[in-house]
């Protein structure tokens, strides 16, 4: 196969699978009796600067997120539970922030290796489950979902700070606020310093995944666990570091916005980045590269539609569709162009072995 | 292959012996249940806590346990044809709104069909991805969850806005569907439970919520799952169903279109868990508001998992989780007199394996049952919080337990490819 058609093969699944959601999109907004030429030229105006800044914080959340869910994906593991490990990694990492036991620099350093250490815990539990007592880690990531979530309510309710009607963690000093770097105006807001942990999260995974033999044996295990445990891999200790590493990634997720513009855990914490990554995770077919596309993808869409409630009768809630969409379409669409590949592969090759000549059995083609 | 196409009651060989060990079973559950009430009942008198069993505790707990219950029914319908079914909890979101829209122009009979319909729309789009795209189930359940979640947020805000009664996020002020009173038995049934006699009081009070004011919807709930085990086990279509689930290959060998088997229990399962969702917008509470499923199709699946992938297991996990779930709204000091409950429950199953010379289990039970009598002894009342995690810790600690008693269908989550092994 030459380059440009395996790029044209690679590319032809995304792109298939956004213009079925566009179309689909398109349709509920018009079955609806709005228009949809409205919702299709918000979405694709130029973003205001502020807009600009938005998309790129929220890019680096999606995209931590997204990460935390694949690794786990790359060994067909699947870590639905990355929104309770943050969940809780958030509170626990806020809290301590908070309560100012150390400062300045040390005061963001510890707060972020223990909000790892917390998310890798909480996975861990469902990983050790799953080797020693065979739970499915799809259900009990979804119990521990929910129990996180609880935990925190309590927590937050009980030991918290409450203003009116709210409840927050205590806010952390000015000398352990990061403020990032302002691209545009002052008005405009700054990208969050954390934000670059995305980076360098994004450049480690693909280094652990393809530079090393962990990695190796991970991918090996996602492919054929079979093949995996005949050349030696152990299949329970891949599943309980994976789980480990997922977790600990998740456990970051929402620091970049902490340290950057919440300051504490409360009404300022972003809730659902832990579904939003396993979408985004899946429509990045669980590469690094692929996965940044994906990120900003959401990001843009969900920034953009929030123009909709000013400017047309449109629901912002299309914009879950339009992402649910692209999902379900996006794996379709790969396990269409499978098919086709394989289709056309075993054509080539039924082609090839006709032109050397007539065959010498007859052969019973699957 | 006989089997395959004869009812499995037909008479054979094993039938006398699997009569008897039928009846030993339920003897034994019979027994169970009966000092299940018993050791409630005393530890209602011990705390005076007559929430515990009270006629209003019963029947919330009823009407919680009804939407878990259809859920995981539904859940049971995709998973024995082996389709695992993530997306109940999109399905159930859609019926509620379905139910809303349908109640409010055509009366809640019709609503109740809506509910159905809807529910069905997300089984039917679950059955396109994973049967004939062959798509993974867990990604194709997370994605009809994004899906359903957002498609009510935006046809509520799209069509209720500018109704009587409806909001953006709401439509309330629904009708009902009718309310079933026996006469004569619900009027002694509830003069009895008033008295908190020892046992008969707290019989009296099941008995009082089954025959008083009965949402008809709650009496269709519990027809379905009878209808449903009765489908599913006792029918050559259900046979024919559950075996698609553990060898498809050998039941399309057997002239059996494992597709439309497959298509069919999954729109089944999304109607299931769509008429879950609509008892919450007409039963549970008095109309429809967005994110009113709050998770309950996911604890449905736990349910059934609970329930290891049968209806009567699965009832009981809904009842155990719908329990739960309504002691929690109502008073505080009942979910204190649980952890009594959960204690000498904890401690009795510890002198069972003792007896059983299981000792390390015994000693394991015994010191998890002692923690709960000192938590009980030492403190006032329990945080509503963790009254309602009750459910997903129950169902971790039930899985860490008995994972390995646990058996789901063998071709459960597996992709099926007509003419391929694999």
């Amino acid at each position: 196969m030459t380059l440009l058609r395996r790029i044209g093969t690679a590319l032809l699944a995304p792109v298939g699978a956004i213009v079925v959601a566009m179309i689909i999109t398109s349709v509920v907004i018009s079955a609806s009796g709005s228009s949809a030429g409205d919702f299709w030229s918000i979405i694709f105006s130029q973003p205001s600067s502020r807009a600009i800044v938005n998309i790129i914080n929220q890019t680096s959340l999606i995209y931590i997120s997204a990460l935390a869910a694949a690794i786990g994906f790359r060994m067909n593991l699947f870590n639905i539970g990355v929104e309770g490990q943050y969940t809780l990694a958030s509170y626990v990492a806020a809290t301590l922030a908070g309560a100012a036991v150390f400062s300045g620099i040390l005061n963001i350093v510890i707060p972020l290796i223990v909000a790892v250490l917390v998310g890798a815990a909480w996975a861990g539990i469902a990983g050790l489950l799953k080797v020693t007592r065979g739970v499915s880690e799809v259900i009990s990531t979804i119990m521990l979902n929910a129990i996180a979530v609880t935990l925190v309510g309590y927590l937050l309710n009980k030991y918290g700070v409450h203003e009116g009607n709210g409840v927050r963690s205590k806010v952390i000093d000015a000398g352990s606020q990061l403020k990032g770097w302002y691209f545009f105006d002052r008005p405009d807001g700054p990208v969050w310093t954390l934000s670059v942990l995305a980076i360098f999260l994004g450049v480690g995974f693909w280094v652990l995944l393809n530079k090393t033999r962990f990695g190796f044996d991970l991918r090996a295990t996602g492919m054929s666990q079979s093949a995996a445990i005949a050349s030696g891999v152990n299949v329970k200790k891949m599943v309980i570091v994976s789980m480990l590493l997922s977790g600990g990634i998740a456990g970051l997720i929402w620091m970049p916005s902490f340290y950057g513009s919440g300051h504490s855990y409360g009404t300022a914490f972003q809730a659902g980045l832990g579904f939003t990554g396993i979408a985004v995770a899946l429509l990045g077919r669980n590469q690094p590269v692929g996965i940044v596309f994906g990120a900003a993808l959401f990001a843009f869409l969900n920034e953009q539609s929030n123009r909709l409630t000013l400017e047309t009768d449109i629901s912002v809630n299309v914009v879950q569709i339009t992402q649910g969409t692209i999902v379900l379409a996006v794996v379709v669409a790969y396990e269409v162009v499978r098919r086709l590949t394989a289709q056309r592969e075993q054509r080539n090759v039924a082609q090839k072995l006709d032109a050397q000549g007539p065959r010498e059995t007859e052969e019973v083609t699957a | 292959m006989s089997t395959m196409t004869k009812p499995p009651e037909a008479p054979g060989p094993s039938t006398p012996a699997r009569m008897m060990r039928a009846r030993q079973f339920s003897r034994l559950w019979l027994l169970l249940s009966i000092g299940a009430i018993v050791m409630v009942s005393l530890v209602r008198v011990i705390t005076d806590a007559n929430g515990l069993t009270s006629t209003g505790t019963i029947r919330a707990a009823m009407i919680a346990t009804c939407p878990i219950l259809m859920a995981g029914i539904g859940g049971l319908w995709s998973e024995r044809a082996g389709v695992v079914n993530i997306g109940l909890e999109g399905q159930m979101i859609l019926g509620t709104w379905g139910a809303g829209y349908f109640t409010y122009f055509y009366g809640p009979w019709i609503g109740i069909l809506g509910a159905a319909l809807l529910g069905a729309v997300g089984g039917l789009l679950h059955a396109l991805a994973t049967v004939t795209f062959g798509v993974d189930h867990i990604v194709s359940g997370v994605a009809i969850n994004i899906i359903g979640l957002g498609a009510s947020k935006f046809l509520a805000e799209a069509y209720f806005k500018d109704l009587e009664g409806g909001g953006i996020k709401q439509l309330t002020g629904l009708d009902t569907p009718t309310r079933i009173t026996v006469p004569g038995l619900s009027d002694a049934a509830t003069s009895i439970a008033g008295h908190h006699w020892f046992v008969v009081s707290d019989v009296a009070s099941f008995v009082a919520a089954l025959t008083t004011s009965v949402s008809a919807y709650t009496v269709l709930a519990a027809i379905l799952v009878v209808a449903s085990a009765w489908i599913l086990w006792r029918t050559s279509f259900g046979l024919r169903l559950r075996s698609c689930g553990e060898n498809p290959a050998a039941t399309e060998s057997l002239g059996v279109n494992v597709y439309l088997y497959k298509y069919a229990a999954v729109t089944t399962s999304g109607a299931l868990a769509g008429l879950g969702g609509g008892y919450l917008a007409l039963v549970s509470s008095s109309g429809f508001t967005t994110g009113q499923t709050n998770g309950r199709g996911y604890i449905g699946l736990a349910a059934m998992i609970f329930g290891n992938w049968r209806p009567g297991g699965t009832t009981a996990g809904a009842l155990l989780f719908g329990y739960t779930d309504s002691l929690q709204l109502r008073d505080s000091s009942s979910v204190h007199a649980l952890l009594l409950v959960v204690a000498i429950g904890l401690l009795a199953v510890a002198v069972l394996r003792l007896v059983q010379k299981k000792t390390v289990a015994a000693g394991a039970l015994a010191l998890i049952g002692a923690a709960f009598l000192l938590w009980y002894l030492t403190t006032d009342e329990v945080p509503r919080e963790f009254a309602g995690m009750t459910p997903y810790v129950a169902t971790l600690l039930v899985l860490a337990l008995a994972a390995q008693r646990l058996r789901m269908p063998a071709a459960d989550g597996m992709r099926y490819r007509r003419g391929q092994s694999i």
